[in-house]
């Protein structure tokens, strides 16, 4: 077109990026990557294509990363990890920031490399994606820097396996690559097979800044490669960030390894907006919610929730914007909407889209590029929660929406998913935000904003979503461990009858479920006998059902959460007094279980008055954090609680061990289903007496006895409880962790080792985090 | 609410007179619900305004399309104490001739001129005479700018003077106390009066923006004066210390697009001030044409308050000609 014609149509025209760089690196790899594996790259092995998505073209040629090759990686990792656990922090910090300059140096070649590889739009790789990625590794060469000073009795944990999805290649690389290193730990990195080149581009960046051959080891592949390297033995620790259908075959995989695991999966995103809200904002918004990236991200605000009086109007307003979206080459700096990232994708969204026949679908009326990876984007209105398309994630540019009438109903529409990775919500009324965010399931929300992200803030969900956090200090402690490593743990002791019997008035402990004492459902019990066979009493065997029955009873005391720290700390320090004033009884009730002297079973009682004095303590000071985020705005890291909690007792602390536990869950606001120990089972059963003396809700607590090795599974896999405790002396570790893949709840397993339960190890901040979920609030302010 | 046929006539109007390209806005009953209920968010308004940029751009032979728009829409401005006839007839020259002769012949657009010559009341008839033939119209600030604190018959008085005068537009100031005190009755009320002794003129509402307090109340005092008739809603006198922002924009250019959607009418846009940069100038296209469409990119719907700008495009159009950095000296002053 001439100018007098532009001047008449006043259209953009293209505005392409160089793209010679990109192609010059590639070319100076010969198009062929072999594997970066201690600090050098091997020679190409056997080879798959990696393509433009928009164009179809191909970029060049990367490894099928093999089993010899993994173990090549994980081997130059574990070489490498001794010298670099070692280094001083301010020497770690020194080779976190030299990344960090490095990728400010070459930010347009990771840019453009980005953008061809992935689809995404120049403007997201370039403004958004390889800055954040920078500020990751700027911000961990800090968490570096303060490791020992902020984190003492803590230490890496090996060689951490790390596999990354195809959706942000590089940021999540850096989201991997900065906390693992940052705390000393050493990294095997498989990218995903559609989006290898900015790793392996990261791969020569290391080379350049110097960085100790075998610290980072980056093997190319497809979930085959992913699949040895998380079943490696070597790995101590798997970072997974993917689908929950990959995330849970994970679950299982490393089920009972001893290997740490975070998850960062799928979502639902809810993507709230009040009447009050400002329209225009919310729906420019949304073009970042759901129109970022092609839609191809997790925490996409996917499901809009409109308040119904401004539903057609915002609908109406939504549309119009969308007829503004440009969609076209990803290199060109005018465009909205770039390539997803493979044909498979597209074929995926283009199915699960015409598959739905409710509500009304509509397409953006914009012009699509001809041939290349396009989908148009999309809104589809007047859809109930029960349609497929409000629950399964799409992962692509397609809005659905449906509508609420009150705060209240929005919640629960928000929160009726497996899912729990962001919300966001729209509304001027400061008093409604703030009473909102913290009623969304989910590990990040933001208020009036969406997609907001920092090193500094944690990133992470809850439920089907995964767990953990990335970013913060809550993110580097997901590589750390205690540096103590705890004691071997011994088997339980039932004791057999002896030849002299019972000679008082049958005792027959019951359960302890929603504040009420109840029978075991299946009928059975089985005697306590003292280590020289007196019988003590009798207690319930509890099965699933009995299981069932205390989940539900802790559900319903779902109001504890929602207590003051105050007053759970009030309930906390009457347990306490009450457990106090029958401290010689609970003495000599530990000593005839277990045999033990008197002043060591006093000593126990006392350690427990004391630990609950601690969580007492803790319930209103175990304080969330106002981030340092770059942004005019808070961003809140608040700890709210897990929820309901089912914790196996260890058998060495018939009293200590069940307060250990419950004190803390019921600190921060949890409801706790404890299975005492098998060894001495009458003190956890006696302590309800204690418990419905001051003033504990029911349900709050709730107590079983019987076999950890049949409650396991059953506790494991139920869907309704959040988390699963375990410092059991049966071996239920790989039980636990392989049931709890179904819902994908947070587990903590002893692996065989309990802490010193009254030494320092026994309470204090580790059992606080294990009883929190940190929450991230982000709210942008300004008038 | 119907809508005119005139509506088809933008390219006949060199002078980018509104009343005569299409249908006027006319004065519409003081709604308060509408106003009350209006929400600006700052912080996602600046998210947006931040973003843009890097959405947008345009390169090459668009760029300098783009920047020949962008001098289209000029309202070239001089207001100061010391202006003089002299000073008032360079002004009007650079305004029929905004760029170098050879430039314009090689670009395509020999005939470029800009939107407007913007002056004081006083110097309205050398600056008609100066443009007469051109279909340059003359617009003139008035109602006591920049203050807009004299006597309320006098500046009613002042627009029906620079009307008389030969003023096509006339740029008022509003009573900001009536945007800070809630008085939105008030503001309604003046800016009718305003409007009414604009006559055929056509009228551009100086909301002063920076002194406002709030984006809400930019929303609202936006909202009032386009009820009230005003043709165009302008962000600031150029006087305040702070003018032009791409955030008080967007929430300018948005209310005149509510506007739209529930009137029919078309409301213009004029940011004042602060906008000096040609890169800047295509941002504030970007953000007209994003927001509100193509048909604001249009004289008859947009206008620059500037005076500084112009330099800085003829330097990029001779860069786009020629392949190489130009000189301020080579062009000519205003």
């Amino acid at each position: 077109m001439t100018i007098p014609e532009i001047f008449e149509t006043m259209e953009y025209g293209p505005a392409m990026e160089d793209a010679s760089e990109a192609r010059a690196w590639i070319a100076k790899h010969a198009g062929r990557f072999g594997q970066f594996i201690g600090g050098a790259f091997t020679a190409p092995g056997e080879t798959f294509a990696t393509k433009n998505p928009a164009t179809g073209e191909e970029l060049a040629q990367v490894t099928q990363g093999s089993a010899a090759d993994v173990e090549a990686a994980v081997d130059a990792a574990a070489k490498a990890f001794p010298r670099w656990s070692k280094l001083s922090d301010h020497q770690r910090a020194r080779h976190l920031y030299a990344l960090a300059r490095l990728l400010q140096k070459h930010s347009r070649l990771f840019a453009v490399l980005e953008t061809m590889d992935n689809g995404k739009p120049i403007r997201e790789s370039r403004d958004i994606d390889v800055p954040l990625a920078q500020r990751h590794f700027y911000y961990h060469a800090g968490l570096a820097q303060l490791r020992d000073s902020e984190l003492p009795s803590h230490q890496p944990l090996g060689v951490c396996g790390q596999v990354i999805p195809w959706n942000f290649p590089l940021l999540m690389l850096a989201w991997k690559v900065a906390p693992a290193l940052a705390a000393g730990n050493t990294v095997v990195l498989k990218p995903a097979e559609y989006t290898s080149l900015t790793a392996l581009l990261f791969a020569d960046i290391c080379r350049e800044a110097g960085l100790p051959k075998g610290v980072v080891n980056i093997v190319t592949g497809d979930g085959a490669t992913g699949a040895a390297l998380v079943d490696h033995p070597g790995v101590a620790k798997v970072a997974f960030t993917g689908s929950t259908e990959v995330g849970r075959k994970i679950r299982e995989a490393t089920a009972g390894s001893g290997k740490a695991l975070t998850l960062e999966l799928g979502g639902k995103s809810p993507y709230i907006v009040f009447d009050d809200a400002d329209i225009d904002s919310a729906i420019e918004g949304l073009v970042d919610a759901i129109w970022f990236n092609q839609g191809q991200v997790c925490c996409a605000g996917s499901r809009l929730l409109v308040q119904e009086n401004i539903a057609d109007d915002f609908h109406a307003r939504l549309k119009a914007r969308m007829a503004n979206l440009r969609a076209g080459d990803p290199l060109d700096k005018c465009i909205d909407i770039g390539a997803v990232v493979d044909p498979v994708q597209h074929a995926q969204i283009s199915r699960m889209v015409s598959e739905n026949n409710a509500g009304e679908t509509y397409h953006a009326p914009i012009e699509m590029p001809s041939g290349g990876c396009f989908y148009p984007p999309t809104l589809i209105t007047g859809l109930e929660p029960a349609d497929r398309l409000m629950q399964e994630e799409i992962f692509g540019p397609v809005l659905v929406s449906s509508t609420f009438r009150t705060p209240g109903e929005a919640v629960a529409l928000a929160n009726n998913t497996r899912y729990g990775l962001a919300a966001t919500l729209w509304t001027e009324n400061m008093n409604l935000a703030l009473d909102v965010a913290p009623k969304l399931a989910a590990g990040v929300v933001w208020v009036n904003a969406t997609n907001l992200f920092d090193a500094a803030a944690g990133f992470g969900g809850v439920r089907e979503s995964g767990f953990g956090r990335e970013g913060g200090w809550e993110g580097l402690l997901a590589y750390l461990k205690p540096a103590d490593a705890g004691k071997p743990v011994k088997p339980a002791k039932v004791h057999a009858p002896g030849e002299t019997d019972f000679d008082g008035i049958d005792r027959t402990a019951k359960f302890y479920i929603g504040g009420k004492q109840a029978r075991p459902d299946g009928g059975y019990s089985r005697p306590v006998h003292v280590p020289r066979g007196v019988l003590l009493g009798h207690v319930g065997i509890a099965n699933r059902k009995d299981i069932r029955n205390a989940v539900e009873a802790a559900q319903k005391a779902a109001g504890w959460g929602k207590t003051t720290g105050h007053l759970r700390a009030q309930i906390l320090y009457y347990i306490a007094e009450n457990l106090g004033a029958r401290a010689a009884e609970f003495a000599d009730r530990i000593r005839a279980q277990t045999g033990r002297s008197a002043a060591s079973a006093r000593e126990e009682v006392d350690t427990a008055l004391s630990r609950l004095f601690s969580y007492a303590a803790w319930a209103d000071k175990f304080d969330g954090a106002a981030k340092s985020v770059p942004i005019r705005g808070v961003a809140l890291a608040m700890n709210e609680p897990v929820g309901v909690i089912g914790a196996f007792c260890p058998e060495d602390a018939p009293l200590l061990g069940p307060v250990s536990l419950l004190a803390p869950a019921m600190a921060m606001g949890n409801r706790i289903v404890l299975i005492a120990g098998e060894s001495a089972p009458l003190t956890a059963t006696d302590l309800y007496q204690v418990l419905d003396t001051s003033d504990v809700p029911g349900g709050v607590v709730n107590i079983l006895t019987g076999s950890h090795a049949e409650l396991a599974k059953p506790l494991a896999t139920h869907m309704d409880v959040d988390a699963v405790w375990c410092f059991s002396s049966t071996d239920i570790s790989g039980v636990i962790e392989a049931g709890s893949a179904g819902s994908l709840k947070r587990t903590w397993v002893n692996n065989g080792r309990n802490p010193d339960w009254a030494g320092p190890t026994g309470e204090g901040k580790a059992f606080l985090r294990a009883a929190t979920e940190v929450k991230t609030i982000w709210v942008p302010y300004g008038e | 609410m119907t809508q005119t046929t005139l509506d088809t006539t933008a390219t006949a109007t060199a002078a980018g007179l509104p009343q005569v390209s299409h249908a006027r806005n006319p004065i519409m009953p003081l709604d308060m619900d509408w106003v009350m209920g209006a929400q600006a968010n700052t912080s996602a308004i600046e998210r947006r305004c931040a973003t843009l940029p890097g959405r947008r751009t345009v390169k090459k032979e668009y760029q300098a399309a783009w920047l020949a728009r962008a001098i289209s829409c000029i309202d070239l401005t001089t207001l100061a104490g010391d202006d003089t006839p002299g000073r008032v007839k360079r002004l009007c020259a650079k305004a029929m001739q905004p760029v170098r002769a050879d430039l314009l012949e090689a670009i395509g657009l020999p005939t470029l001129t800009t939107g407007a010559v913007c002056v004081y009341h006083d110097m309205v008839p050398v600056a008609v005479e100066a443009l007469a033939g051109s279909g340059i119209p003359v617009a003139a600030v008035s109602t006591g700018f920049p203050a807009g604190l004299s006597p309320y018959h006098l500046r009613v008085k002042e627009i029906e003077e620079s009307v008389k005068a030969g003023a096509e537009e006339i740029d008022i100031v509003i009573s900001r106390r009536h945007v800070l005190t809630g008085n939105w009755q008030a503001l309604y009320d003046e800016m009718k009066d305003f409007r009414a002794a604009c006559g055929e003129a056509h009228v551009k509402a100086i909301l002063a923006t920076g002194e406002l307090g709030t984006l809400r109340n930019v929303a609202r005092a936006s909202l009032v004066c386009m009820m009230a008739g005003a043709d165009f809603i302008k962000t600031s006198t150029g006087k305040e210390s702070v003018n032009a922002t791409l955030p008080v924009s967007l929430v300018m250019i948005r209310a005149i697009r509510a506007y739209q959607q529930a009137t029919g009418y078309r409301v213009g846009y004029k940011p004042a001030g602060g906008i000096s940069k040609a890169k800047d100038s295509l941002v504030y296209l970007s953000l007209m044409k994003e927001e509100l469409g193509d048909r604001w990119l249009r004289p008859d719907l947009f206008r620059f308050g500037a005076s500084s700008l112009l330099g800085d495009i003829e330097r990029q159009l001779e860069h786009h000609v020629t392949g190489a950095y130009s000189a301020s000296w080579r062009h000519a002053m205003a």
